[in-house]
């Protein structure tokens, strides 16, 4: 015992170069991204993605004119040697929201990682980037339709990362599930509201070329969750349903660049898709006062959707970067049993296109135009004027 | 060192461990895959993270990294915020608690070194400057013998029954190294006062120890992409006061020096930055004698 403490303190004298830090580093990195943007379009009162129940929320960005997006207010730092905790709070007019409050575990080792708290989903690709570093001013209509944006969990996650020369990594994520496609009255439960579990693989193909996979099974326990339709009588109708929530996600990532210095140019290919079947029991508050058929039924509700969307965004010359999104989704059957409801049968797109200048890398200007044809019956021509502006620690981005 | 030496040693010897397999070790650019090489021969199995044609600042955590990091007993970077882009989030990712920041696997070369450029005030006005100092201290030969100490150390802390092999091969790089510091600075002494145009503040050791003088910068501020207004302020100032030559590394785009060289008549030099950055290049002490032979046929 006392031969291996002399050991471990030599050791130590041994590395301690390695530990002078200065002071600075003692305080948590703080960062400040601000963002905001022009919009010309269709004055649009109820923004909705036809076919589909709206997924809560919505990071603002259907104003139009002159707003202020969200601004998020990010400290990180390591807690002690063993852990990490990270914080993002979204500031907005008479609002602080919590995008993300986690710890993560540093000294696992084994290829293992555990984080818990409230934090991005690690489903698809797309998930877990906050919108300063979307590469369009707005989230795809896969996301917005699946989870309103990004999936949050209140909850822990574990990943292993295997000791194979090819890029494989199995996570598992239980949460509370108070989000959609969860609902809040489904969170509250003993054990998981919702759960995760997720594999990708990846790796390089030559000096030039690098690319991730991954394919994502989440499956949601929402009670009573909020919805609206029209009812065979055309009167809006409010619903709740209770039951299962199931989807999967494909996602791919393939990047180039010359080399593999993302210096002059380099291109960016990424494409995701999923499907999501629904099952439970939906019940129809009485709206006949309206004039609507509901009574206040409750019946079996069943639902299968899909969608995906796929992008390219290439950097041409330094500072300059052009892309382009296609937005697909089919509101696929929806069986409504005995509740006199209707679902509008639709198939959202959008043609998205953007160029973006950034003097630093700190910095961000961006244009995009977008031919959203989401809601039956209307084409909405947009052009956004954007800005992306980050101050302080900027970290790392995921690949 | 020689008292950090003698402990691990001892260390060694009451730990009694079998003789364990090669060190998996994880270089961030490939001046340290080399130094690895030089100390640690066939004993550590090296990758290097980047090539000389990559810019270590503007790297991506790709999923092939992360896979190597999961399995790196040691991970040797530069440090002074060089790789802070990519490494830290490769570090968290990758699982392996041996090399978090503070634990014997991670390895800064830039602790073992007196940096220079240190800024006195950080401002991201002033461009993207690193607190702790200019990190490309590679290219000052005499860095390289103190970041091969640290490195021999650290190599015979985690590998206690090879400590005296590593010990070994320290003593003999320094002594291939030594006389060959000596032969470049006299081969360079004609360098002296020769005034350069650098594209970033990568040549800043190169410089220091050779004795050139910075003429101007491609770089309007660190990190930042020379403009065409810059530029043009540039060939003004040539105009004034010339400079021999436009060095540039193999990562960065040769439009800026080359445009300079047009206007102005005087050669642009890609120097090799790094080990495999030329076909002369191909370890450290080749690294020197391709960079001199550059200098030396430029200034003529």
């Amino acid at each position: 015992m006392q031969r291996n403490l002399w050991c471990a303190a030599a050791l130590a004298a041994a590395i301690a170069p390695a530990q002078a830090q200065n002071a600075k580093s003692f305080n948590p990195d703080i960062s400040l991204i601000l963002q905001g943007r022009y919009v010309n379009g269709k004055d649009i009162d109820d923004r909705h993605i036809s076919g589909f129940v709206t997924a809560g929320h919505e990071h603002g960005g259907d104003a139009r004119g002159f707003s202020l997006e969200h601004s998020e207010f990010t400290i990180s730092g390591n807690i002690d040697p063993y852990f990490r905790g990270y914080a993002t709070f979204a500031l907005a007019d008479e609002e602080v929201e919590v995008e993300e409050a986690w710890f993560q575990t540093l000294a696992l080792g084994a290829g293992l990682t555990a984080k818990a708290g409230r934090f991005f989903s690690g489903v698809g690709y797309a998930n877990e980037q906050h919108p300063h570093a979307w590469d369009f001013a707005d989230q795809s209509l896969m996301y917005q339709a699946l989870f309103g944006g990004n999936l949050r969990e209140d909850g822990v996650q574990l990943k292993w990362l295997a000791p194979t020369p090819v890029f494989l990594e199995l996570g598992a994520e239980a949460a509370r599930g108070q989000f959609f496609p969860g609902s809040e009255a489904g969170g509250d439960r003993n054990g998981a509201g919702m759960a995760a579990v997720f594999a990708k693989v990846g790796g390089d193909v030559g000096e030039s070329h690098s690319w991730r996979a991954g394919i994502n099974y989440l499956a949601a326990r929402p009670v009573d969750r909020e919805g609206e339709f029209h009812d065979a009588n055309q009167v809006e109708a409010h619903t709740a349903f209770t039951g299962d929530s199931k989807a999967w996600i494909v996602d791919f990532v393939w990047k180039w660049a010359p080399f593999g210095n993302p210096r002059e140019r380099n291109l960016k290919l990424q494409a995701e898709f999923f499907e999501r079947e629904e099952e439970g029991e939906l019940s129809c508050e009485d709206n006949s006062a309206d004039g609507g058929a509901c009574t206040g039924l409750a019946d079996a509700y069943r639902s299968k959707q899909s969608g995906w969307y796929a992008q390219a965004v290439f950097q041409f010359v330094p500072r300059w970067r052009a892309g382009y999104r296609y937005d697909r989704l089919d509101s696929g059957t929806v069986d409504f049993g005995a509740n006199p409801l209707e679902n509008e049968a639709f198939k959202p797109t959008r043609h998205t296109a953007m160029l973006d200048y950034s003097p630093s890398e700190f910095s961000r200007f961006r244009l995009q135009l977008e031919q959203d044809q989401s809601m039956q019956g209307v084409t909405d021509d947009r052009v956004i004027l954007q800005y992306v502006h980050s101050l302080g620690a900027h970290g790392a981005h995921r690949f | 060192m020689n008292k950090t030496l003698a402990v691990l040693c001892a260390c060694a010897a009451l730990a009694a461990a079998p003789a364990a397999a090669a060190l998996n070790v994880m270089a961030c650019e490939p001046e340290w895959a080399s130094l690895i090489r030089e100390l640690a021969g066939d004993r550590a199995e090296v990758f290097a993270a980047t090539t000389a044609r990559q810019d270590p600042h503007r790297i991506e955590a790709r999923p092939a990294l992360l896979a190597r990091a999961r399995r790196a007993d040691l991970l040797v970077c530069t440090g002074a915020e060089l790789e802070i882009g990519w490494l830290p989030l490769l570090q968290r990712e990758s699982g392996n608690a041996a090399i978090q920041p503070g634990r014997p696997g991670y390895f800064e070369a830039a602790q073992f070194v007196a940096l220079i450029d240190k800024p006195a005030v950080v401002d991201r006005a002033m461009g993207d400057v690193h607190a702790a100092g200019n990190p490309h201290l590679h290219l000052d030969p005499r860095n390289l013998l103190k970041v091969a100490e640290g490195l021999a150390a650290r190599f015979a802390a985690l590998d206690p029954p090879n400590a005296a092999f590593y010990a070994a091969r320290q003593r003999e790089f320094a002594a291939r190294m030594q006389p060959a510091i000596a032969r470049w600075r006299s081969d360079g002494a004609a360098l002296e006062g020769v005034r350069v145009v650098v594209h970033h503040k990568s040549w800043s050791y190169l410089v220091a120890w050779l004795g050139l003088e910075v003429a101007a910068d491609l770089e309007p501020k660190p990190g930042i992409e020379p403009s065409a207004v810059h530029l043009a302020q540039v060939l003004d100032k040539l105009k004034a006061e010339p400079a021999k030559m436009v060095l540039r590394t193999p990562y960065q785009s040769p439009r800026g020096s080359r445009w300079i060289a047009e206007r102005t008549g005087i050669p642009d030099v890609e120097l090799p930055y790094t080990v495999g950055g030329s076909d002369q290049a191909r370890d450290l002490f080749s690294l020197f004698d391709d960079t001199l032979a550059k200098l030396k046929a430029a200034a003529r």
